[in-house]
């Protein structure tokens, strides 16, 4: 199923490649020892390495190697053990030395797989180039002043991993389902919090458009810092679409970067005077290049946990779960660490549903992650539990969730206060079953005149009669029995 | 008199009691007044001086002085930050900057016990080998002749510092080589240069020039005192990633002054075409002290000497267009404000910075530039490793190399200053040990036919400064020098 643009002048496609900035979770900066939380008062955070004082040197943060490696190994991506760091030069007011360290030529991570799920339940290969370590840049503030911008570096210096894909996607939903993917195994890692909000991860997106069976690439535009999945569709969609146009009225795309704005729904050229930087890397003199030692990638290597898409074949493989339901479990770590919990010693397909139908939805409604989930994973278990061992009906058991979701109670005490456990003595549901059709004679006369579909209203009378607890199957079976003989 | 205090006899007189730091540094105080004319120092710090004097008198008292260095009063280069103590590296950038914080070297001489008696004045930005390009005026060499029209220059870009040592302001100083700017001036003044193995020294806290050539080292009057003073500025720094993670040798204890056995290398290539006849007679005159002494002399080969000087001139620009633009008036130093981010930046660096150090800042930007890096930068890089490599291979052979210091002795103001091509020459001795990252040392040889002092350098083998001093310490003696 291809995305294709219908011009004037034909079909179009379009031709993706996304550099995801995410920020690897250290505790200090990529070169020096302030800092990297997030959120505190401006300037809080700026050791005089990062500040760029007169004879300030930097000095490598092992655990920021340690995070690129690891998620070098989440992408299946192959390892340098020598990289180099060098040096991109340019002038702006929230970069302190006037450069960046970061690595061009000889980055920490090569070439790599990330495997993307679509909606109609294919997956997809999509190629990541390489992944290198950078110092991201301060943080400018342009509407506190009329005359003046403000700058916070708090943010200079904090370790970025940019993860560069291959050109290898072809539509918004391909590019969205990238960013998830991505997302999910450097959750799952531990490496980088995901967290596209709170701009600890986000995405250029480079977005070139050509006539469908045109093998060459037509100039590509960036659109920068998109801090959003649905953005990052949006921005993809427009951007194709404004540069078919372009195309087709005769013109030419100009290489150039664009920001979207989610507000208008469209790209924008950037404010800035954007001529084409000649960043003059070099390496950076004031380090050494890094060299892995031997057993170093092995070692962490041997930490990985189980990463999405193994989790989704051994849920698949094992536990028969469906492409798609093993999918939206694995697609966040939590999620599936939970499912885990919840689904042991239970059907797998049951706590499924509760999960994503129930659970999310009430999540959903009130806002929460399932880190804040009110229901915990054991107790959900334990409900479908108690729907197994026929304790309680399906409905019931709705109610009992609601409960769950109030008090965070277990589920097996909220049914004992509540004395809400399913009839199953034969004898006690006869006995209301015989009590409902005495007190409706003239419907017990209408089912046994030929109207079978009004069991159903006896039905609901005797789960009424019964507060819902009569067991259903054995209160039809019985009614079927006295009415219809 | 204070020109007859060495450290060792500073640290000997002090040890018995028969001076305190106190007077030694009063002394000192009242020269570097006396001296001004000089312009040695951009920065004087009498109080300062006069605290570390008391406390280093009350250390000694409470038997606890911390070693040789212990109240001497010395010159610190003003590329060192320390704390409190406005460091400007002779720049209008940072004119009024005053660090929170210590470099690592003077942080080590203080704790040392050591004297500070001032920042010395220098080359703006450590680029220079006269000492005229200070944005705090140039400085006089103290063997300018009385009643002369112009002064000598005492070289550069450590010229403050030697004019102290030579003028009797300051017993010993520190200076930084990035090129020659340690030995050089040495030559031009008659005192000891030296520039360690590069990553020996730290670099941490010294006002970055060219981060793979700079290095911190002694300017003193003997060898022996270069030994003494470097001890104390050497040594691992974790916040440095250059710096070497190995222990130091016992400097002092390497002056020796003896030579028997050792092998002398004199390379061919640093005879230059119209090289003065006074400096090849006084490179001639050093082979034969050596040889006297008991040292076997060997003519050697470095094949690409003569590419070291152009090499410098792109790899040090290079990497100084870099380490300069943090001057950008945005966080500290000169601001010189303007309508946009860039016309601030245009004002600010092209008030800021002299004319040197512009052109050494366009320099290094057009050889990095696109188009031009493989041209210029890496190729650079190349022939370094070249340079690097003839050293190696000479080393195999011998144990130390003996050339001039410097193609001439110190020249007046206004001399070669129109043509920096002529300037960059007075470093083509001294550039390759830099840009392989040797140990080397300028001991005063001679003089020429004016009575100026002239240099002859030793060089030898990475993190081989033991025999360094051992040969310099000889040839010190031959030359009439040391104790």
């Amino acid at each position: 199923m291809s995305y294709i643009i219908q011009g004037e002048t034909g079909d179009w496609e379009v031709v993706i490649g996304l550099e995801v900035h995410a920020q690897a979770i250290t505790n200090a900066k990529l070169f020096s020892g302030a800092s990297a939380s997030f959120g505190s008062a401006p300037n809080e955070n700026v050791s005089l390495v990062d500040a760029a004082m007169p004879g300030m040197l930097p000095v490598i943060n092992k655990k920021a190697i340690e995070q690129a490696v690891r998620t070098g190994l989440g992408l299946r991506a192959q390892i340098n053990d020598y990289s180099v760091f060098e040096r991109k030069n340019y002038f702006y007011a929230d970069l302190p030395q006037g450069y960046q360290i970061s690595q061009y030529l000889h980055p920490i991570v090569g070439e790599g797989t990330v495997t993307i799920d679509l909606e109609d339940g294919t997956s997809r290969d999509i190629g990541v180039e390489r992944l290198h370590l950078e110092q991201d840049a301060g943080k400018s503030v342009h509407d506190q002043d009329p005359k003046r911008s403000m700058i916070d570096l708090n943010r200079s210096g904090v370790v970025l991993m940019e993860i560069v894909s291959k050109p290898d996607m072809r539509s918004p939903e391909e590019a969205g389902a990238y960013v998830r993917k991505l997302r999910a195994i450097v959750r799952y890692l531990g490496t980088c919090d995901g967290n596209m909000e709170e701009g600890s991860m986000r995405a250029d997106v480079n977005v070139s458009v050509r006539k469908v069976g045109e093998s060459d690439l037509r100039t590509r535009v960036e659109v920068k810092n998109v801090n959003s999945v649905r953005f990052v569709m949006q921005a993809i969609e427009v951007e194709a679409e404004r540069q078919v146009e372009v195309w087709e009225e005769g013109g030419e795309v100009v290489q150039e970067t664009r920001l979207f704005d989610p507000n208008k729904g469209e790209t924008r050229a950037m404010r800035t005077k954007e001529f084409a930087h000649d960043y003059r890397y070099f390496p950076d003199p004031d380090l050494l290049p890094v060299k892995l030692e031997p057993g170093f990638v092995d070692e962490i290597r041997s930490t990985l946990p189980e990463l999405p898409d193994e989790k989704k074949a051994r849920l698949m493989a094992d536990l028969g779960l469906s492409a798609y339901d093993a999918g939206v479990i694995v697609a966040d770590r939590d999620t599936a660490a939970y499912f885990e919990e919840a689904a042991e010693g239970h059907d797998a397909k049951t706590v499924t549903n509760w999960l994503t139908t129930n659970l999310f939805g009430a999540l959903n409604r009130r806002g929460l992650d399932i880190g804040d989930s009110p229901v915990s994973a054991r107790h959900l278990g334990e409900l479908v539990g108690l729907i197994e061992d026929e304790t309680i009906s399906t409905k019931i058991a709705k109610d009992v969730f609601e409960d769950m979701l109030e008090t965070s109670k277990s589920p097996g005490d909220i049914v004992e206060e509540k004395g809400l456990k399913q009839i199953t003595d034969t004898g006690a549901i006869e006995a209301i079953v015989d009590q409902v059709i005495v007190d409706n004679p003239g419907q017990a006369e209408d089912v046994r005149g030929g109207n079978e579909k009004a069991i159903g209203w006896f039905v609901g009378q005797v789960m009424k009669a019964s507060q819902g607890k009569a067991n259903p199957g054995q209160v039809n079976q019985l009614l079927r029995a006295k009415l219809l003989g | 008199m204070t020109n007859k205090w060495t450290i060792a006899a500073a640290a000997d007189a002090l040890e018995k009691g028969e001076v305190s730091s106190v007077e030694l540094t009063d002394a000192h105080i009242a020269a570097v007044e006396a001296g001004r004319s000089l312009n040695a120092f951009i920065t004087e710090t009498p109080e300062i001086a006069r605290e570390r004097a008391a406390a280093s008198d009350a250390r000694r008292a409470a038997g606890e002085a911390a070693g040789p260095m212990d109240g001497v009063p010395i010159a610190m280069k003003d590329l060192f930050c320390t704390e409190g103590v406005r460091t400007t590296a002779a720049s209008h950038i940072l004119e009024n900057f005053v660090p929170t914080y210590e470099s690592t070297v003077s942080g080590n001489l203080r704790d040392a016990g050591a004297v500070m008696l001032g920042k010395s004045n220098l080359d703006e930005f450590a680029m220079g080998s006269a000492n005229i390009t200070s944005y705090f005026g140039s400085v006089k060499n103290p063997l300018t002749p009385d009643g002369a029209n112009t002064n000598l220059v005492p070289g550069g870009s450590s010229g403050g510092s030697v004019a102290a040592v030579a003028g009797g302001l300051a017993i010993a100083a520190t200076g930084t080589d990035t090129g020659g700017s340690i030995r050089q001036p040495a030559s031009f003044t008659g005192l000891v240069g030296m520039k360690p193995t590069y990553g020996r020294c730290s670099r941490w806290g010294v006002v970055a020039f060219a981060s793979s050539l700079d290095q911190p080292g002694p300017l003193t009057k003997t060898v022996e005192d270069a030994a003494i003073m470097l001890q104390s500025m050497a040594g691992y720094d974790p916040k440095d990633s250059t710096s070497l993670p190995m222990d130091l040798p016992d400097f002092r204890a390497a002056c020796t002054r003896d030579v028997k056995g050792m092998k002398v290398g004199i390379p061919k290539e640093y005879t230059l075409d119209g090289m003065p006849d006074e400096i090849q007679k006084l490179w001639d005159q050093g082979v034969a002290w050596m040889k006297d002494m008991g040292a076997e002399t060997v003519e050697v080969s470095l094949p690409h000497t003569k590419y070291a000087l152009p090499t410098y001139y792109i790899v040090a620009p290079a990497e100084a267009s870099s380490n300069l633009a943090r001057y950008d008036g945005v966080r500290y130093g000169l601001r010189v404000p303007g309508d946009s981010l860039d016309e601030m930046y245009e004002l600010t660096r092209g008030e800021g910075f002299g004319e040197e150090v512009q052109r050494r800042v366009l320099i290094g930007t057009y050889v990095l530039s696109a188009g031009y890096y493989d041209a210029y930068y890496v190729k650079a890089q190349q022939v370094r490793t070249l340079i690097a490599r003839d050293f190696q291979n000479a080393f195999a052979d011998v144990d130390v190399l003996l050339t001039p210091t410097a193609p001439s002795a110190a020249f007046y103001e206004g001399e070669k200053m129109d043509d920096p091509i002529a300037m960059y020459l007075n470093d083509v001795f001294t550039v390759p040990a830099s840009l392989a990252g040797l140990p080397a040392i300028s001991v005063p040889g001679g003089t020429d036919a004016d009575g100026l002092p002239l240099g002859l350098q030793l060089i030898t083998g990475v993190c081989q400064e033991e025999a360094l001093f051992r040969a310099a310490s000889a040839l010190e003696m031959a030359a009439g020098g040391g104790r």
